[in-house]
């Protein structure tokens, strides 16, 4: 009985490998197996000791398995087999405690090796300093003087179900790390609220970013291409949503983006003395409160009671103009209320700020200018 | 030592009966029977919200719930199942059997031991009563680490704390009872050496116990007071640091998931040897191994903190340190292995359980065993590959070690064989769709998806799938075994008082069911 | 069955563990809702509950020992069951101490700078200087004044360490059934015990008016305050059992041979006259 729904099961759990492995080559479960190769020097490490330690698990797995199963099928009782009296052996034990620890050391060995190479953040060519915030990151570019946040670029249909998912979702942002190839780079990550944790599987590790400490960690990458990876480290309710992409491009190409950069942050200083109209105001405002603010605040800004307020009625929202200035650009220290000043330009913050007074049943009436926010910075 | 047992004076009038029985009994068995209930029912409620997040990860997008209710389902799923379900189950299992395998009347602090259980369903009740309150319950995980659970939790937290403090007094009360009945309750002639291994396995785990609910309750403690009372344990601008939250709760951490695992060993100590009807191959070595677990359990911990920035010094030593304990437990594997090895086995429900969870827990010490090596956890690390790997060891280990104890030890408790047709179909229904659960999830996990987050890319959809369906079919699995459970208690065959051929020990000479008092005369062990 | 053919006793069934589980139930609910702006009356009828199961339970461990229904087996078990506990005391003080050195020997350097940290001071906390006493970078609450050794905190060593000593010349005292110096011996070590809480006392008042030191100083207010309330908790706590045991003493309670109700609570003194040793040197004096 027992023997012939055992083989009956083998069968069907063969039966189905074979099929996984054959619908592998064409169907949706290719590269979804493995860990990856990466692009690195250092992730191509990582991924070759991966698959020694893999192999000799799985060949220690199999021996046991082995003697096991054959110890089943032979020494049952329906098979007449009379049980041994042997027990104690100190030879024996002996054996089996040194073996395994000679093979623990054939496996500490590379992975020393591999982790002291990912710790050596010598010698870099440049520094990026990487800053987590609930639920987007910040690149400072140390040397070049180039900072901006970069946030899920999904919508939130495809989130929804309304709309059909994109090919990257919820793996695009709207301002991608830019870094040039054949440069050590050396990435300082930190945090500015919870932990989260820097992660993009092809460089071959992850990072955490601790609020208050400094932790790095560095790559070299030597083919264009672009990469994507994702927070690592529970960080509160959008964790899942806060993806990462990283360009890496050629010396020419990243010149020209960091010229790019810098023309833009000039073009957002003038833009922050122009006078807007409430409806352009309005308009603006809405989208940029629903990507910036409508993770905490819901867009229709009733919050989340208990976790975040409302700001529809909120005493901030529909009381002194200057308090609602002050806590949008400086934040809450202590709170998750971020100091977005630092974030968004005074275009897009003068434009959130009226869309809040007037939006949610909020009728203020009142307009908020980028020069008054320039003015609270 | 033991010889004979004296009663109070009420007892004469007879016990309490009805509910007052339950809520006041000084009885091993009674309380020992109240944990396994309890542990059952937060299986139940563990379970499903297990099905909840199974369910919201069966497609990508948000269908179900939304990210912070999900959240809040990880972390109390995660905190339910190991401090509800599995810890007091094994407690019950102990309280059952301990005093049946050493020969003793009850255990050594019988008011206590009533204590030690009654101080759960209170906890219970305040840890489930934050999903009700205003702002959620807890949505950070099961590890808590601040300053997500400090200064970024909603208000329930602080009701938390006070839950996982009143889990930590039951707990060291708990061990401390099961410390002083194996110390000086055994009957004359049971040695150390001479005591079963399930009983000497909860000894050690008690001694962890002791040692680690106490710092537990020291993270938790600091945390109300840096959200309450202007602490600076976890923050930097005060000259703490966020990590140090992370080592005082895995220096509990690490040890807790042996104090879950250790008694399961025991477990199958007992069931392998019975249906291989041959003794266990190395019982010494078996003691000291545990022992020996149990001690670089203290001292490995950090291997969960790989990323955090450690110095590589460190990140060096905590890398040796873990994976050295794959030697004592490789002792483990091979010794039950050994046992089996030309006996003359025959394969009764228990026994499928005890085999699966030999096949299992290698599995899933393996895979940790490749966490183990630093530099490769930098990108297993917070994967569903880690989930993988604990469910492995932990559902296929320590919950399926606590089924096989069931199956094993129900005819001593109830008097009634369980129906082996039953028993085998709640068997294979189970390790099947167990495998189609966690196994799928070492691939996504390598692949690159990190646990905990409701909404995934779209290439991990297809084993995402098959994963809630094997969920699915597993829940339902132990909705067929509260079935089994029940038709056992209400009738069945007839036990024995040795019940399995092959069985020996001290329970096994007491009637089937075990009458309310055994061994009030101690019996003589040679 | 009567309790004279020296068998281990086994104690009736008893409601006060559930008394207890709800009271701790209550206790704990109450402060959690009382920090979150409800009534506080939840908590103190928890406080109430607990109380009122402590002398309930204890009052039936007292009447079933004076009946003499524990033989020497059950006082065995009653030994482990101290011992342990106090054991898993000594854990929990230790998560609090690990804390203090955590800080002082990786985080407080780290943000100066140390190991691997040099661009967490760099980019980070640029001013800081790596020194202990501290309330961090961001000097959390303000400057004040460290806690001197050689004051209160020296002085009351010495009363911790005495009390050890009276409490000894007690038990010696009790099992020699001298009665004049078990309670003499047991009021000495009571009153020393409550006068270094009155010094405490003091010492947290001059710490919080005069020398801006608050548990919200910073790491080192945290630890600072932390250990030594912890720690002055179970003096209140040792001290209140030792005064129970002065009152048993003084109705005759114990014999030569049987007083494991004083033994324990003399554990327990001697457990936290050590703890108090160990914060003597790591809190105050190595600074
Ligand atoms: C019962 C519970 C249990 C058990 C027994 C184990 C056992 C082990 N665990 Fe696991 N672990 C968990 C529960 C458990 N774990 C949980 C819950 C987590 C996640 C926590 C969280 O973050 O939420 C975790 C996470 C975890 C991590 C952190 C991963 C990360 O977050 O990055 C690591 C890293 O080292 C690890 C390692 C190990 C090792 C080396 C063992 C070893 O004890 C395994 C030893 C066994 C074997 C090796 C197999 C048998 C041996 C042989 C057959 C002999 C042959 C051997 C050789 C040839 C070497 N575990
Ligand atoms: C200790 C034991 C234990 C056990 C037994 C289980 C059992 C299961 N676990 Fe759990 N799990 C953990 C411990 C455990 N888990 C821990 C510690 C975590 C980490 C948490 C964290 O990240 O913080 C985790 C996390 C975790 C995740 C990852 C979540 C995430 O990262 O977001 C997943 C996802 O699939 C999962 C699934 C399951 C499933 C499907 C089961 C199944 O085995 C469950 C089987 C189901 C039942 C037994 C219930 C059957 C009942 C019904 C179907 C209906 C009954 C209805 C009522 C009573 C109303 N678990
Ligand atoms: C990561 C979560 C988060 C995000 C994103 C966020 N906020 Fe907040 N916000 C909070 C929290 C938490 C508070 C409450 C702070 C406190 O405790 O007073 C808050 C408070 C406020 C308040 C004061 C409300 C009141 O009545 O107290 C305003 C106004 C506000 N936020 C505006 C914004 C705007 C504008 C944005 C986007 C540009 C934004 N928030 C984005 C979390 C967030
Ligand atoms: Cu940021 Cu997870
Ligand atoms: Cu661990």
């Amino acid at each position: 009985m027992f023997a012939k729904t055992l083989r009956r099961t083998l069968g069907v759990f063969l039966g189905a490998l074979i099929l996984l492995g054959a619908g592998n080559s064409f169907a949706g479960f290719s590269d979804t197996l493995n860990l990856r190769e990466g692009v690195t020097a250092i992730s191509n490490k990582v991924h070759d000791l991966h698959m020694l330690i893999f192999w000799i698990c799985v060949i220690a797995c199999l021996l046991v398995f082995a003697v096991l199963i054959y110890s089943i099928f032979t020494h049952r009782k329906s098979k007449g087999a009379v049980p041994a009296d042997f027990h104690e052996s100190t030879t024996v034990e002996i054996i089996w405690t040194t073996i395994p620890f000679l093979v623990l050391v054939a496996m500490a060995v590379p992975a020393t090796t591999t982790l002291l190479a990912i710790e050596d953040t010598r010698d870099s060519d440049m520094s990026i300093q990487i800053t987590g915030y609930q639920w987007k990151w910040k690149y400072d570019y140390l040397d070049e003087d180039i900072s901006f946040f970069s946030t899920l670029a999904t919508p939130r249909e495809q989130i929804e179900g309304t709309a059909e998912k994109g090919e990257h979702y919820l793996l695009e942002v709207d301002n991608p790390i830019v870094v040039p190839i054949n440069k050590k780079i050396r990435f300082l990550i930190t945090s500015n609220d919870v932990i989260h944790s820097w992660w993009v599987p092809d460089l071959g590790w992850k990072q955490d970013a601790v609020p208050g400490f400094i932790n790095d960690a560095w790559t070299e990458l030597s083919e264009p291409g672009l990469y994507r990876g994702k927070c690592a480290e529970l960080c509160g309710k959008d964790h899942g949503f806060m993806p990462i992409v990283l360009v890496a491009k050629t010396e020419e190409d990243y010149a020209a983006w960091v010229a790019e950069q810098k023309g833009a942050a000039a073009a957002a200083a003038d833009a922050a003395t122009q006078t807007l109209a409430m409806d352009e105001l309005m308009s603006k405002g809405e989208a940029a409160y629903n990507t910036n603010c409508a993770a905490c605040h819901q867009a229709n800004g009733a919050g989340i009671p208990g976790v975040f307020p409302a700001l529809a009625g909120s005493a901030i929202a529909t009381g002194e103009v200057g308090a609602h200035i002050d806590i949008v650009v400086h934040g809450k220290a202590g709170t998750a209320m971020q100091a977005f000043g630092e974030q968004l330009g005074a275009v897009d913050l003068a434009a959130i700020i009226t869309y809040e007074r007037n939006a949610f049943g909020n009728n203020t009436g009142d307009m908020v200018q980028p020069a008054d926010v320039v003015a609270a910075k | 030592m033991s010889t004979a047992t004296t009663h109070d004076e009420h007892h004469d009038h007879g016990a309490p009966s009805g509910l007052m029985r339950w809520i006041t009994t000084t009885n091993h068995k009674d309380i020992g029977t109240l944990y396994l209930w309890f542990a059952f029912i937060m299986l139940l409620i563990g379970g499903a919200m297990a099905m909840v997040i199974r369910a919201e990860l069966f497609q990508p997008g948000l269908q179900v719930v939304d990210p912070h209710f999900f959240n809040t389902m990880t972390t109390m799923h995660g905190l339910i199942m190991v401090f509800g379900a599995i810890m007091p189950g094994m407690v019950g299992l102990a309280n059952w059997q301990i005093p049946l395998m050493i020969g003793a009347p009850d255990m050594a602090l019988p008011r206590m031991n009533n204590w030690s259980f009654w101080i759960l369903p209170f906890a219970g009740t305040m840890l489930l009563s934050t999903l009700f309150m205003e702002g959620g319950g807890p949505a950070f995980g099961w590890t808590f680490y601040a300053p997500l659970s400090t200064t970024f939790a909603p208000a329930s937290t602080d009701f938390f704390i006070f839950a996982v403090h009143m889990l930590g007094f039951s707990s060291i009360m708990g061990s401390i009872n099961i410390i002083a009945t194996v110390l000086n309750m055994r009957a004359p002639g049971m040695t150390l050496m001479k005591m079963p291994l399930f009983v000497w396995t909860w000894f050690i785990t008690a001694f962890l116990l002791i040692a680690v609910m106490p710092v537990l309750a020291g993270a938790v403690t600091m945390m109300l007071t840096d959200r309450n009372f202007g602490t600076s344990f976890f923050s930097a601008a005060g000259g703490g640091d966020p990590v140090l939250f992370q080592h005082v709760f895995w220096f509990f951490g690490h040890p807790e998931v042996y104090i879950m695992i250790l008694p399961a060993f025991g477990v199958i100590s007992e069931i392998i040897p019975t249906f291989a009807r041959k003794k266990l191959f190395g019982y010494s070595s078996m003691v000291y191994a545990t022992a020996s677990i149990a001690f670089l359990s203290f001292i490995v911990y950090a291997h969960h903190m790989f990323t955090t920035g450690m110095p590589v010094a460190g990140e060096l030593y905590f890398m040796y340190a873990t994976i050295m304990i794959a030697v004592p437990t490789a002792v483990k594997v091979f010794n039950w292995t050994a046992t089996m090895w030309k006996g003359s086995m025959t394969f009764e429900t228990p026994m499928l359980w005890a085999i699966a969870f030999v096949f299992l827990f290698t599995i899933g010490g393996f895979t940790g065993l490749m966490m183990g090596i630093a530099p490769a956890d930098m990108q297993y690390h917070d994967t569903y590959f880690i989930v993988a790997h604990f469910h492995y060891v932990l559902v296929t280990g320590a919950l399926f070690a606590m089924i096989g104890a069931f199956y094993y030890w129900m005819p001593k408790w109830s008097g009634h064989m369980v129906s082996e047709r039953l028993g085998k179909i709640h068997f294979w229904w189970s390790v099947i769709s167990v495998n189609v659960l966690f196994f799928p999830q070492h691939f996504i996990g390598l692949a690159g998806m990190p646990r905990r987050i409701p909404d995934y890319s779209l290439q991990f959809a297809d084993w995402n799938m098959v994963s809630s369906l094997g969920g699915f079919a597993f829940g339902l699995a132990q909705v067929f075994f509260l079935f089994i459970i029940i038709k056992t208690i209400r009738g069945g065959k007839a036990a024995t008082s040795q019940v399995w051929e092959g069985a020996h020990g001290l329970e096994w000479t007491v009637p089937s069911p075990a009458p309310y008092h055994t061994f009030e005369t101690a019996p003589e062990v040679r | 069955m009567s309790s004279s053919n020296g068998g281990y006793y086994l104690p009736a069934p008893s409601h006060w563990p559930i008394v207890g589980s709800l009271g701790m139930f209550l206790l704990l609910f109450g402060f959690a809702s009382y920090l979150h702006g409800s009534t506080s009356l939840i908590m103190i009828a928890g406080a109430a509950i607990i109380i009122v199961m402590l002398f309930g339970w204890f009052g039936t461990v007292i009447n079933e020992s004076l009946a003499g229904k524990y033989n020497n087996q059950v006082d065995v078990s009653f030994r482990m069951g101290m011992a342990w506990f106090i054991f898993s005391e000594v854990m929990f003080f230790a998560a609090f101490f690990g804390a203090l050195f955590y800080a002082r020997m990786y985080s407080v350097p780290w943000l100066g700078g140390a190991s691997n940290n040099v661009m967490t001071n760099e980019l980070l906390w640029p001013t800081f200087e790596a020194i202990w006493p501290t309330n961090g970078p961001a000097a959390v609450g303000g400057e004040y004044h460290p806690m001197g050794a050689w004051g209160i905190p020296a002085i009351n060593t010495l009363i911790l360490l005495s009390s050890g000593v009276t409490v000894t010349w007690a038990h010696w005292g009790l099992k020699k059934d001298d009665r004049t110096q078990l309670i003499l011996g047991l009021m000495a070590t009571v009153a020393l015990g409550f006068l270094f809480l009155g010094l405490q006392a003091y010492e947290y008042h001059h710490a919080y008016t005069e020398m801006n030191l608050k548990l919200s100083t910073g790491m080192y207010g945290t630890t600072f305050f932390m250990l030594t309330g912890f720690h002055g908790l179970h003096v209140t706590l040792g001290a209140t059992m030792l005064f129970v045991i002065l009152i048993r003493s003084m109705k005759g309670h114990f014999t030569e041979e049987h007083h494991f109700a004083f033994e324990a609570v003399a554990w327990y003194w001697h457990f936290v006259d050590v703890v108090w040793l160990g914060l003597f040197v790591f809190v105050y004096w190595l600074v």
